[in-house]
C-alpha cells in the first residue's frame, strides 16, 4: 500500500514538475470539455454542450451574463411596447464573419430556421412559436404574442442568429463548416471532428473587439471524469469544465492550478408520489399494502426534516454544493427570501411520522438515476441512511438513466410515472424561476403545457393559479414577487423535497483566469490570459 | 471454395437479421429514446411533436417495418441525436478504432508470443516463471484501472506521452490514420497498450502451452536428434504448431478488441466508434446500436472467415467441413 | 468448487503405491507445485473468508440504517461513528470498506464461479456435439456461436440488465450469454482435430456408442485448451462484471461487489483517497491470481501428453 501512496505523490510531484516546464503555448486555448456535441448546427439540438460552443459563433439578440442575467447581445436594448409587443433595437456597424453586414432580415430568417430543423431531436421551437416578428427597419424588430409575454427576451436569449444567406444550410452542411461564415460571434467554426474536437480561430473583427480573444481555441471532448482530470495534469489541455468534486480539494491545494466555482442553476430534489391512493414502491412494515403516506403533509415535512443537508453538502459533495431550500438559489429572479435550507431535526421529524399516524414507519423503496448527476448514487444512498434512522425502512434501486427517466415519466399502466419516491435534478435553463415552477409543480396538464416535468403529480389549485398569474405580469418587479409566492406555496406544501444546489467548478492551469458561470457553459471569452 | 465462401455469407446474413431483431426490439424495452433527446424545459406537447418527427409514436413493429423497407433501399437511418447517416458517423469513427485495435493485436503478438515461447521452452527458469507471473497478473487487472494507472504513471507523473485523444492524421486513400505521424503514435501508444494488456497474456499462454507440447512432439524430438539447429526447430516446427490456436483466437479476439474498445476509449477519450456506441447506448441513439451491430457482424463474419481459410492452410487435416457437407 | 473438494493436502509426495487411484495421481502431483499449492491455499483462505463475511465483518454494509455518510472517505485505522475501527477505512458513502470487500468477495466469486460453471457446461456439450455431429448441426451451432460472438458483450449486458432489471442473478445470465460460446468454439476446434485422429476411429470400429466415444475419448483430449479458457474466462468474468459496473449497468450499488467497489473508487484514484479502489482492487487480484495459480498447475498435471 504504502507503495501505491508514494506512487501517488510522486506522480502528482512530477505532475507538478512538468507544469513548470511546459509553460502556456502563447494564444492558445486548449479546453476538455465533459460532454460531446451532437452538431455544429445552432439550432439543430437544444442541448447544453452544442449550446455552448455555438454561443461563441452565433450569438443571440439577448445573451445571459455569468449570473445568468439577461445583457445586451445582438440586441442593444429592448422593451415592451404594450402587453403583447416588445421592440428590440439592433446592433449598428455588426458583420458576419464573411463581411456581410448584420440587419433584421438576419433575425426574421433566423426567425424562419429555428424551430424548423428537421429531425430535430429537441428544438428551440418553444422559444419562437406563438411570436409574430415584424421588421420596422433595418435595426428595428417587433414581436408581437397573443396573450402577455414577459418572459420573449429571456427566450431570445437561447438561440444564435445565423446570417439569412445560411437559412437553408442542412445540419450535416453546419457541421462540415459549409456555412462557417454565418455568425457574428467573437469565434469562427475551424474544425469539427465528431466525438473528439472542436477548433474555433479568433474573429479579428468582431464588434466587441479582439482584444483578449484567443487565436486559437480547441475543445477536446473528454467525458470520464478522472481522464479528464489527469489530462489537465498532464498539460494536455489548459483547463477543464466539470472537475469531479473528489478531485476538487486536491486541484485547490495544487499552486499551479486555479480552481474557480459558482453556485448552479440546478437543484436535485427528490419528487414523490401525491397522486395515487396506494403508492406501488411504499409498503407497510409488515409488507402489507398501505394507504399512500406521502398524500399527507406532515410525513412529506417529516422525511424533508430528516434530512442532513449540511452532510450530503459536506460529506457527499466535498463541499461543492449548497443546501437548497426552493428551486433556484435565492439571488435568481422569481425566488423567496423567505425560504431557508428545512433543518435537520430528526426527533421533530419523527414526532411528526407520529402525528401523521405512522410512529413505527413504513417500508419504501427509492429510485434514481446512476451517473446522471453529480454524486446521485451517492446522495440516494446517504439519504436512504437519513430515512432509515427516522424509522422508515429503505431500499435503494439506481438505474441506468435512459431506462430511469422513461418508468419515472411514464412507466406504470396508463403511461403514469411508476415510482413512489424518486431523486431527480433540474437546471433553469432561462436563469428564473418560471420554467421551474411550470413544469415541475404545477398540476399535469398537457393541453396548457403545465407540470411537464411533473413526475410526483403534485396538484395545488393555489398555486397553479400564482404560476399563471405570473405568467402573463410583464412587470419584472411584481412578476418577481409573485412567482415568490408560489415558491412559498410550493415549498411550504412539500410539492417536493429539494437537497441542494450543485456549484459548477472550473480548473485552470496557472496564467489562465476564468470567470465562473450559473450555467454549466464553458465559454473562451470566459478566460482571460493573466 | 466460392461455394464455401457464398454459404459464409448467405449465413452472415442471416446472423444479421437475428442480430437486428434482438437490438431493436431489446433496446425497445430499455426506454424510450424520446426522454433522453428533448430538453428537459419542453412541455407535453412539443414532446409528442418531436416523437412524431423522428417517427417514434408508431408502434416498435410499426417502427421496424418502416426501418426494412428504408434499409433494402439502402437507408440505414438517420441518428437520433446527431442527425446524419448512422452508418456514416459509424464509418468516419471506425479508422480510430480499428487503428486501435490492430496496434493493440501487433503488440500483444510482438510482445505476447517471444515471452511464451521463452516461458515455453525454458519451463523451469525463473524468467519464466516471472513471465507467467506478469501474465496472471495482465488477466487479473481491470482494464478501466489499469488505463487510469497508465494515464497516472506515463502521462501525469513521467510526461512521455500525452494522456488523451487521437495525433494528427493524414489521409491515405481517403482514409484518416495517424499511423503515419510520430504524433499519432505517441498518442496511440498508452491506450493500445491498456486495450492489449489482457491480450499480450492470452498470447503468452497460448504459446507457452503450445511450446511446451511441440517440444514433446516426436517429430520435434526427431528434428533435434537430426541436429538441426534450435532457431530453426523454433522458428519452423514448434512456431508452425503453435500457430494453429494463436491464429484461431486472436481472429476472434480482433472482433472483441474493436468490440471492447468502449472502455479503452472512454478513458482514453480516443475517438472511435466503441466511444459513439458507448453514447448511443446511454441515449438510447437506436439507429446507431444497430448500424454498429451490422458494421461489427459485418466485420466479424469476414474475419471468421479469414481466420477459416488460414486454419485449413496451416492445418491441412482440418478441411472446411461445411463445404462438403 | 471442485478445488475445495479436493482430498486433503497433508499427504507427503510418498513413493508410488501399488494401488494409486488416478484421483490420489492427480493430487499428488498437483501439490508437487509449491506456487500452486500457496494458490490452491491462499484460494481457500479467500472462499472462508466469503463465506464466513456475516460472522466477522464489522458491519453489514447492505444495511443502509448501519451504514453513516459522515463515516465517508476516512482512511484505513480510523474510529466510525458507531466505535468500531474501520482497518480498511470507508468509501465514499461511509461503508466500511473492509466488511464491503469481505461481502463482495461473496457477490464475486458467486458471479464468477457460477457463470463460468454454467457457461462452461453449456459451452463444452455443445462444441462437443457440434464437432462429433457435423453437417446441419455444426452448422447450426456455430452459427449461433457466431451470432454470440459478434453481439459486443457490453451491448448484450445493457440490453439484458434493462430488460431484466439489476441483480446477481441476472448479471450471471449475462456473464454466461457472453462466455458460453467461447467454450464452445475452443471446444469444438480441437475436438475437430482430436476426431480425425486414428484412436477415434479405432474406438468407432470397435463399435463404441458415440457418448461413450464423445465423453471417454474426444473430450478428456480436449480439456487443456478448455482449462486454459476456463482460468481465462473466470477471471475474466470477474473483471467483466467490473467494467460493467463502470459502463454503470453491472450490479446494484447498494449490493456492491469488489468490482462495483472498485469502480466507486476509480473517482478518488486522483485526489488520493486510494484505499477505497486499491483496497478492493488488491482482494480481485489475489482471488484471480490464486486461481490462476491453481488453473494453471490443474492444466500441466491434467495434460496427458506432458506427463508422459
Amino acid at each position: 500500500m504504502r507503495n501505491v501512496a508514494t506512487f501517488a505523490s510522486r506522480a502528482a510531484m512530477a505532475a507538478a514538475l512538468s507544469l513548470v516546464a511546459g509553460a502556456a503555448v502563447a494564444q492558445e486555448l486548449r479546453i476538455g470539455i465533459s460532454a460531446e456535441p451532437s452538431a455544429m448546427d445552432p439550432h439543430y439540438h437544444n442541448l447544453t454542450p452544442n449550446n455552448m460552443l455555438a454561443r461563441h459563433i452565433y450569438e443571440p439578440l439577448v445573451g445571459q451574463d455569468a449570473s445568468q442575467r439577461l445583457v445586451p447581445g445582438l440586441a442593444e436594448s429592448w422593451k415592451a411596447v404594450d402587453d403583447t409587443t416588445w421592440e428590440f433595437k439592433l446592433r449598428q456597424n455588426v458583420k458576419f464573419h464573411d463581411g456581410s453586414p448584420f440587419t433584421a432580415d438576419d433575425v426574421l430568417a433566423t426567425f424562419q430556421r429555428a424551430p424548423n430543423v428537421p429531425k430535430s431531436p429537441s428544438s428551440f421551437s418553444a422559444y419562437v412559436r406563438g411570436k409574430e416578428i415584424s421588421k420596422v427597419d433595418d435595426h428595428t424588430i417587433r414581436i408581437k404574442t397573443a396573450a402577455p409575454a414577459p418572459l420573449v427576451p429571456t427566450d431570445l436569449s437561447t438561440f444564435g442568429v445565423i446570417s439569412a444567406k445560411c437559412k437553408d444550410t442542412t445540419t450535416e452542411e453546419f457541421n462540415a463548416g459549409k456555412c462557417a461564415a454565418g455568425g457574428t460571434g467573437p469565434y469562427k467554426q475551424a474544425e469539427f471532428v465528431s466525438g473528439d474536437r472542436v477548433v474555433m480561430t479568433a474573429n479579428e473583427n468582431w464588434w466587441g473587439g479582439s482584444k483578449g480573444l484567443w487565436k486559437k481555441v480547441t475543445f477536446r471532448i473528454v467525458t470520464s471524469a478522472p481522464t479528464r482530470v489527469a489530462a489537465l495534469l498532464a498539460g494536455d489541455v489548459d483547463m477543464i469544465e466539470a472537475v469531479p468534486t473528489s478531485d476538487v480539494a486536491k486541484l485547490k491545494g495544487d499552486k499551479n492550478l486555479n480552481v474557480v466555482s459558482q453556485v448552479s442553476n440546478r437543484v436535485v430534489y427528490f419528487h414523490m408520489d401525491h397522486f395515487r391512493d396506494v403508492s406501488p414502491f411504499i409498503k407497510g412494515k409488515d409488507g402489507s399494502e398501505i394507504k399512500n403516506p406521502l398524500k399527507d403533509v406532515r410525513v412529506r415535512k417529516a422525511l424533508s426534516m430528516a434530512i442532513n443537508r449540511p452532510g450530503i453538502v459536506e460529506r457527499i459533495m466535498e463541499k461543492e454544493a449548497i443546501p437548497a431550500g426552493q428551486l433556484l438559489p435565492d439571488s435568481f429572479f422569481g425566488t423567496s427570501k423567505n425560504l431557508k435550507p428545512v433543518a435537520f431535526d430528526l426527533n421533530g421529524a419523527k414526532k411528526l411520522l407520529a402525528e401523521a399516524g405512522y410512529p413505527n414507519g413504513f417500508k419504501m423503496k427509492m429510485h434514481g438515476p446512476n451517473g446522471r448527476y453529480t454524486n446521485d448514487t451517492k446522495i440516494i444512498e446517504a439519504a436512504a441512511q437519513m430515512f432509515a434512522r427516522l424509522g422508515i425502512e429503505t431500499e435503494v434501486e439506481t438505474l441506468p438513466p435512459a431506462n430511469f427517466f422513461t418508468r419515472a415519466s411514464q412507466g406504470a399502466p396508463g403511461n403514469v410515472p411508476e415510482f413512489s419516491f424518486i431523486l431527480v435534478g433540474w437546471a433553469a435553463g432561462t436563469g428564473e424561476s418560471s420554467d421551474s415552477l411550470k413544469a415541475l409543480l404545477a398540476t399535469f396538464n398537457p393541453q396548457k403545457g403545465m407540470g411537464a416535468t411533473n413526475r410526483g403529480r403534485y396538484s395545488n389549485a393555489a398555486f397553479d393559479a400564482k404560476v399563471e398569474e405570473g405568467l402573463r405580469t410583464v412587470d419584472d418587479k411584481k412578476r418577481d414577487a409573485i412567482f415568490g409566492e408560489a415558491m412559498e406555496i410550493g415549498m411550504n406544501d412539500v410539492g417536493l423535497i429539494p437537497t441542494h444546489f450543485q456549484l459548477n467548478t472550473w480548473a485552470a492551469r496557472k496564467g489562465f483566469k476564468v470567470e465562473p458561470r450559473s450555467d454549466e457553459y464553458t465559454l473562451a471569452t470566459s478566460v482571460a490570459k493573466q | 471454395m466460392a461455394a464455401f465462401i457464398l454459404r459464409r455469407l448467405a449465413q452472415a446474413l442471416f446472423v444479421i437479421g437475428a442480430m437486428l431483431v434482438i437490438v431493436f426490439f431489446g433496446v425497445n424495452v430499455v426506454g424510450d429514446p424520446i426522454y433522453m433527446l428533448v430538453s428537459p424545459e419542453m412541455n407535453q406537447e412539443q414532446i409528442a411533436e418531436t416523437a412524431r418527427s423522428l417517427g417514434l409514436d408508431r408502434p416498435i413493429w410499426e417502427q421496424f417495418l418502416i426501418f426494412l423497407r428504408n434499409a433494402v433501399q439502402g437507408d440505414l437511418g438517420r441518428s437520433f441525436v446527431h442527425g446524419e447517416s448512422a452508418i456514416k458517423l459509424i464509418l468516419s469513427r471506425m479508422p480510430a478504432t480499428l487503428e486501435l485495435a490492430l496496434v493493440a493485436l501487433f503488440m500483444a503478438i510482438v510482445i505476447g508470443l517471444p515471452l511464451g515461447l521463452y516461458a515455453g521452452l525454458k519451463p523451469e527458469s525463473k524468467a519464466s516463471r516471472a513471465i507467467m507471473a506478469i501474465s496472471i497478473l495482465g488477466f487479473s487487472l481491470p482494464t478501466f484501472w489499469v488505463g487510469l494507472m497508465l494515464i497516472l504513471a506515463f502521462a501525469v507523473g513521467l510526461g512521455w506521452l500525452p494522456a488523451t485523444g487521437r495525433g494528427e492524421t493524414v489521409s491515405v486513400l481517403g482514409i484518416e490514420t495517424s499511423l503515419l505521424t510520430v504524433d499519432g503514435w505517441q498518442h496511440v501508444a498508452l491506450p493500445a497498450l491498456n486495450l492489449a494488456l489482457l491480450k499480450i497474456s492470452l498470447v503468452i499462454r497460448l504459446a507457452r502451452a503450445g511450446a511446451r507440447e511441440a517440444a514433446l512432439m516426436d517429430y520435434v524430438k526427431f528434428a533435434r536428434a537430426k541436429g538441426l539447429s534450435q532457431s530453426r526447430i523454433i522458428g519452423v516446427h514448434i512456431l508452425k504448431n503453435i500457430m494453429i490456436p494463436i491464429v484461431t483466437v486472436l481472429g476472434l479476439e480482433f472482433g472483441s478488441l474493436v468490440a471492447f474498445s468502449v472502455v479503452t476509449e472512454t478513458i482514453f477519450a480516443w475517438p472511435g466508434m466503441g466511444r459513439l456506441l458507448l453514447e448511443a447506448i446511454t441515449r438510447l441513439d437506436r439507429p446507431v446500436i444497430v448500424a454498429y451491430v451490422m458494421v461489427v457482424v459485418v466485420l466479424f463474419v469476414t474475419i471468421n472467415l479469414l481466420v477459416d481459410l488460414v486454419y485449413s492452410a496451416l492445418d491441412p487435416r482440418v478441411r472446411l467441413t461445411e463445404a462438403s457437407t | 468448487m471442485s478445488e475445495t473438494s479436493l482430498p486433503p493436502v497433508t499427504t507427503t509426495p510418498a513413493a508410488p503405491t501399488r494401488e494409486e487411484t488416478p484421483l490420489r495421481r492427480f493430487a499428488r502431483s498437483f501439490i508437487e507445485d509449491r506456487v500452486a499449492l500457496l494458490g490452491l491455499l491462499v484460494f481457500a483462505t479467500i472462499v472462508l473468508l466469503a463465506l464466513a463475511a456475516p460472522l466477522i465483518a464489522p458491519q453489514n454494509p447492505y444495511d443502509l440504517a448501519a451504514v453513516d455518510v459522515m463515516d465517508s472517505r476516512q482512511p484505513p485505522g480510523a474510529v466510525a461513528g458507531e466505535g468500531f475501527t474501520m482497518w480498511l477505512g470507508s468509501d465514499g458513502v461511509g461503508r466500511d470498506l473492509l466488511s464491503g470487500i469481505l461481502y463482495g468477495l461473496r457477490i464475486s466469486l458467486m458471479v464468477g464461479a457460477f457463470s463460468g460453471l454454467i457457461a462452461a457446461t453449456v459451452g463444452m456439450t455443445v462444441g462437443l456435439i457440434a464437432a462429433y455431429a457435423g453437417g446441419k448441426v455444426e452448422t447450426v451451432i456455430m452459427r449461433l456461436v457466431d451470432l454470440q460472438l459478434s453481439l459486443p458483450s457490453v451491448l448484450v449486458a445493457l440490453i439484458l440488465v434493462a430488460a431484466l432489471g439489476k441483480g446477481v442473478d441476472k448479471i450471471i445470465i449475462a456473464l454466461v450469454i457472453v462466455q458460453w460460446a467461447y467454450y464452445a468454439r475452443t471446444v469444438r476446434g480441437s475436438a475437430l482435430v482430436e476426431r480425425r485422429k486414428e484412436y477415434v476411429e479405432a474406438a468407432q470400429s470397435l463399435g463404441l456408442s458415440h457418448a461413450r466415444t464423445v465423453f471417454r475419448h474426444i473430450l478428456p483430449n480436449c480439456l487443456a485448451p478448455v482449462i486454459v479458457i476456463a482460468t481465462v474466462q473466470t477471471a475474466h468474468a470477474i473483471s467483466l462484471e467490473a467494467t460493467l459496473s463502470f459502463l454503470g449497468v453491472g450490479l446494484p450499488q447498494t449490493e456492491p461487489s469488489l468490482g462495483v467497489l472498485i469502480a466507486n473508487g476509480f473517482q478518488y484514484m486522483i485526489s488520493g483517497s486510494y484505499w477505497i479502489s486499491v483496497f478492493p482492487g488488491l482482494a480481485l487480484l489475489m482471488t484471480i491470481v490464486s486461481i490462476n495459480l491453481v488453473g494453471d498447475r490443474l492444466r500441466d498435471v491434467l495434460n496427458p501428453r506432458l506427463e508422459k
